[in-house]
Parts: structure tokens; C-alpha cells; sequence
């Protein structure tokens, strides 16, 4: 496929939808404050764009910096519950049940614990949202490593270390990205989730929050697309670092 | 490149396996694999090893390599017990296991980045393109393993079985999964790399034809647990052809392993009736 059209085909697509969205209010007859409608949402945004940016870029720097961090702590779950099966055993139960638990309910918990340190709070909240994946995706990856890939680099007398950076780390690599690529989305519900059930006046939950105490729906919704856009972004920045590093793993 | 080797007055043993035992611990109980195995191959010879299915024979590769201690007995290389993994084995399996993420010459240089850190990147790199030649793929250096056919993957493998010059050179079914005619090529390979890299062979195989084409003995274990039930002599020579194995006294040879391995595989299932 030609490279502009891999740039053009995703802006038609979304072009379609809008339009699709559009005619969808306008055959109903639906009032904003049932569905707001795409030409709503750009003079919602005009009005407040500075509070647009401002809030996105917490959102975002927040989002980053949980997502980040949860790269890390997923990856360490994943090394030690991928090289030990006692690990693993041990680990899962308590990881899914931590997994299953919704991540709603424990925004007020953590908003107790760490009274009014709200740019902790978000990450943390980010960060126990979005691990899970990356650490089953790493601890699949090194666990399922086929025997023989670990005996060419052992029969010659190399260390554990050298086995997982030299083999196993870039052989996980793809799953790695698929993992990510899930966190990526479930991070901004992370902090969003912080920002609309305990509003502390930064970011665009607290946006959405104040629309909706003013009843400016236009305002709500284009808040959830403004959310939307930024999810894309990062999405793709991601996809970036994937045929950087992984892109071996695509074929042609 | 190693002539000396071939002086017999300086032929002396260079992998000896001296009264192996080895069982594996199953949930159901101890599965002996191997019983008092004892073999010695000569220094630069090429030794082939058949067997039954499950016989052991892939329990051999582990041990010489050092990856596996036996519960009884020793391996000696270079009259040095193994005990451990050493660097001056090289090994190749069925299964090619390419790192995908690598070119076909920066797969080959794998195992010069464990074993000799303190050679310069571009003499790592002049070595796997040497041996990339010998095996005909001086073309593909750039290729993802992924661009390979099956036979050219273990072309690839055996390479990098070679390129740190491990004195042996273990190989595990490396051809087992190629159809008649690539198989035949490789062997055509293996012999190139044999005149032209110096190193004692072990081949594990189930090819009784590829295992004399090849060797210059053939062992046959025992159904397990396996023992050595009975070792062959090949007289074909450097220059060997594929038609050499379609002369009256190969095809005697070869009739004779088909006999031994049919009693392997009856001492095998009378084995297990008994456990």
C-alpha cells in the first residue's frame, strides 16, 4: 500500500463517521442534550480551547508519565513470573483478582490514602490500570521461549542475562507492543477515572465535570472527543516505537 | 586449516562418554533413558548416532554439551571432564531457531558475541561471511530469516554452529525436517564444511542413509534404556558421492543397520511391557 494512502484512508474513515454522526441527530431530531451533533461540538471547543489545552496537556503528561511507569512495573511483574514457575503460580490469582477489581472503586481509597496529592494519585490509578496486560503479555512471551533458543546461547557457556537481553527480551518484543497498545487506551480511562470521580480542577475530567454541572452538553461531548484525538495520538506514538523496535515482526 | 589433526600418529580420543546412566524423573516414576553408555570418538572423526524414537539419543547432545549432568558416569572432551557448558562446542538442531530480529550474517555472529567479546566487529563479521560462502549463501547476508527456505534456515544454523571454530560440533536431527532433495544438498554442505572447518561430530539422525553418508562409524543404541548395541564402520572415503550409496556394499551396510535397529526397537517394547 502507498504510503499517503495509509494516511488518507484512516481521515476518510473518520470524515464518514462524523457525517454519518451528523445525519444520524439531524433524521432524529435529537436536542444536544440527548446527542450533540459534530457542528455542536467545534463552537463548545472555541469557547473554551484554553482550557482545552491547559486541561489536555495534564491529561496527557499525566497519562505518560502512569503509562511509563506501568511499562516498568509491568515488565518486572512479567520477568519474575515468566523465569520462575513458582512466581507465576503464586502471582496470577492475586494479579487477576486485583485485575477484576473496578478500578472505580478504588480512586476513593487512594484519594484517602494520598489526601491531596493529585498528580500522584492520577499515576498511581494509571498505573494499576494499565500493568495487567503488559505483564501477562511479557511473562506468555518468556515462558513459551522454545527450549532450543535458550540451549544455543547456554551450551556455550552464556549467563541468564545474556539469555534474556540477547534472546529473550527482543523474541517477546511484539507480544510486548500488543500488550501496550491495550494499555495505551486503558491508561486514559486511569486517569480520567481520577479526574471525574475526584475532581481536583485539572484535567479534562475535570472538563467534562464541569459541563455537565452546567448542563453544556456540547461542552461534555466534546470533551470525550478531545479524550478520543489524545488516545489516537499516543496510540500511534506507540505504533511509531513498534516498527522501530519490533518491526522485524511485520511482514510483507 | 587443522591438517594436524589428520596425522594418525596423533589421533588420540577426543569426546569419551565413560558408563552414563541417566534417568528422567516423571510423575509416574524414574524413566531410565540411558544404561552404561559407553563410546569414544576420535579426534576430527564424524560419528553418527541412531537409535529408536525416544531411545536417548537427544539426552547424548545435552550431555556432551555440558547442559545436562548424567546421574552416572562422565563425559570427557579433550580428556577434560564436562561439567559444565563450555564454549568450544557448537550446536544445531531441527528446529533452526533464527533470531528473527536479526539478519542472516548478525545471526551467524551470535555466538563470537559470547564466546570471543574481544574480537573486533568486523573480523566477527569477515568469519560469518567466510562460512556463508562455504554453504553458498554469500548472497543472502542481508535477508531476514524470515526471506529463507527451510533448507537455506539451516544452512544458516550450521553456520552458526561453526563460527567460533568449537572443536565439536554437536548436531541434533539438523536435516530431519527437510524434504529428500534439500536434505541430500545439505549433506552435500555438511561434507564441504567437514574438508574445510575442523571439528569431531556427533549426528543424531533417524536417516539411516544420511547417517553413513556422512559418518565415518555409526552407532547404534540400544530401545531404552539405551546402551551401545552396535557400531559400524563406514569405508567411504573424503571424496564421497551420492551414488556411493547405491553401490552393493553400502546397500549391505545399510540393510545390516535396518536388522539392528529392528532389535533395538523390539528390546524397547519388551522394556516397556515390563514396567
Amino acid at each position: 500500500m502507498k504510503n499517503s494512502a495509509k494516511f488518507i484512508i484512516p481521515i476518510l474513515s473518520l470524515l464518514f463517521f462524523c457525517i454519518f454522526w451528523e445525519w444520524l441527530v439531524w433524521i432524529n431530531g435529537w436536542p444536544n442534550y440527548k446527542m450533540a451533533s459534530p457542528s455542536d461540538l467545534w463552537p463548545a471547543f472555541w469557547k473554551f480551547r484554553w482550557l482545552f489545552l491547559s486541561y489536555g496537556w495534564d491529561t496527557l503528561w499525566r497519562t505518560v508519565v502512569g503509562l511509563s511507569l506501568s511499562v516498568l512495573v509491568g515488565l518486572g511483574f512479567g520477568i519474575i513470573m515468566g523465569f520462575s514457575k513458582t512466581m507465576r503460580i503464586a502471582l496470577y490469582p492475586l494479579l487477576v483478582g486485583f485485575n477484576a477489581i473496578p478500578k472505580a472503586t478504588v480512586v476513593p481509597v487512594i484519594a484517602l490514602m494520598f489526601v491531596g496529592m493529585h498528580d500522584m494519585n492520577t499515576i498511581l490509578i494509571v498505573i494499576l490500570i494499565s500493568f495487567f496486560p503488559i505483564a501477562v503479555s511479557i511473562a506468555v512471551g518468556l515462558s513459551t521461549l522454545e527450549p532450543e533458543y535458550k540451549d544455543i546461547l547456554l551450551s556455550l557457556g552464556a549467563s541468564r542475562f545474556e539469555i534474556f537481553y540477547k534472546i529473550a527480551l527482543p523474541k517477546t518484543l511484539p507480544e510486548f507492543f500488543g500488550a501496550l497498545k491495550v494499555s495505551t487506551t486503558l491508561a486514559f480511562i486511569g486517569t480520567n477515572l481520577m479526574e471525574i470521580i475526584e475532581p481536583h480542577g485539572k484535567g479534562l475530567g475535570h472538563l467534562f465535570d464541569s459541563g455537565k454541572i452546567s448542563a453544556d452538553y456540547p461542552l461534555m461531548f466534546s470533551v470525550l472527543i478531545a479524550l478520543a484525538l489524545l488516545g489516537i495520538f499516543l496510540f500511534y506514538i506507540v505504533v511509531l516505537f513498534e516498527s522501530v523496535f519490533a518491526g522485524w515482526a511485520e511482514r510483507n | 586449516m587443522g591438517g594436524d589433526y589428520c596425522h594418525p600418529q596423533q589421533i588420540y580420543m577426543h569426546i569419551e562418554l565413560r558408563n552414563i546412566s541417566h534417568a528422567f524423573q516423571l510423575e509416574t516414576g524414574l524413566l531410565p533413558v540411558l544404561q552404561e553408555l559407553s563410546f569414544t570418538i576420535s579426534k576430527g572423526k564424524f560419528v553418527s548416532i541412531v537409535g529408536p524414537s525416544g531411545c536417548g539419543k537427544s539426552t547424548i547432545t545435552r550431555l556432551a554439551s555440558g547442559l545436562l549432568k548424567p546421574n552416572h558416569g562422565e563425559v570427557y572432551i579433550s580428556n577434560e571432564l564436562v561439567s559444565s557448558p563450555r564454549s568450544t562446542v557448537g550446536m544445531a538442531f531441527q528446529n533452526p531457531v533464527l533470531l528473527e530480529w536479526r539478519n542472516v550474517l548478525d545471526n551467524i555472529v551470535l555466538p563470537l558475541e559470547i564466546v570471543s567479546r574481544e574480537m573486533p566487529k568486523a573480523g566477527r563479521k569477515q568469519r560469518a561471511r567466510n562460512l556463508l560462502k562455504l554453504v553458498g549463501l554469500e548472497e543472502f547476508e542481508k535477508s531476514r530469516p524470515s526471506e529463507l527456505s527451510g533448507g537455506m534456515k539451516q544452512r544458516v544454523s550450521l553456520c552458526r554452529a561453526l563460527v567460533h571454530k568449537p572443536e565439536v560440533l554437536i548436531l541434533d536431527e539438523p536435516f530431519g525436517a527437510l524434504d529428500a532433495f534439500t536434505r541430500e544438498d545439505l549433506w552435500q554442505t555438511m561434507l564441504t564444511l567437514k574438508r574445510e572447518e575442523s571439528f569431531t561430530c556427533i549426528l543424531i539422525t533417524h536417516d539411516l542413509r544420511e547417517a553413513v553418508f556422512l559418518a565415518d562409524e555409526v552407532l547404534v543404541l540400544s530401545g531404552r534404556p539405551a546402551t551401545l548395541q552396535y557400531k559400524l564402520d563406514v569405508s567411504l572415503g573424503d571424496n564421497r558421492k551420492l551414488t556411493d550409496l547405491y553401490t552393493s556394499q553400502t546397500t549391505k551396510s545399510l540393510a545390516m543397520l535396518r536388522n539392528q535397529i529392528k532389535i533395538a526397537q523390539e528390546k524397547q517394547i519388551n522394556h516397556e511391557k515390563f514396567c
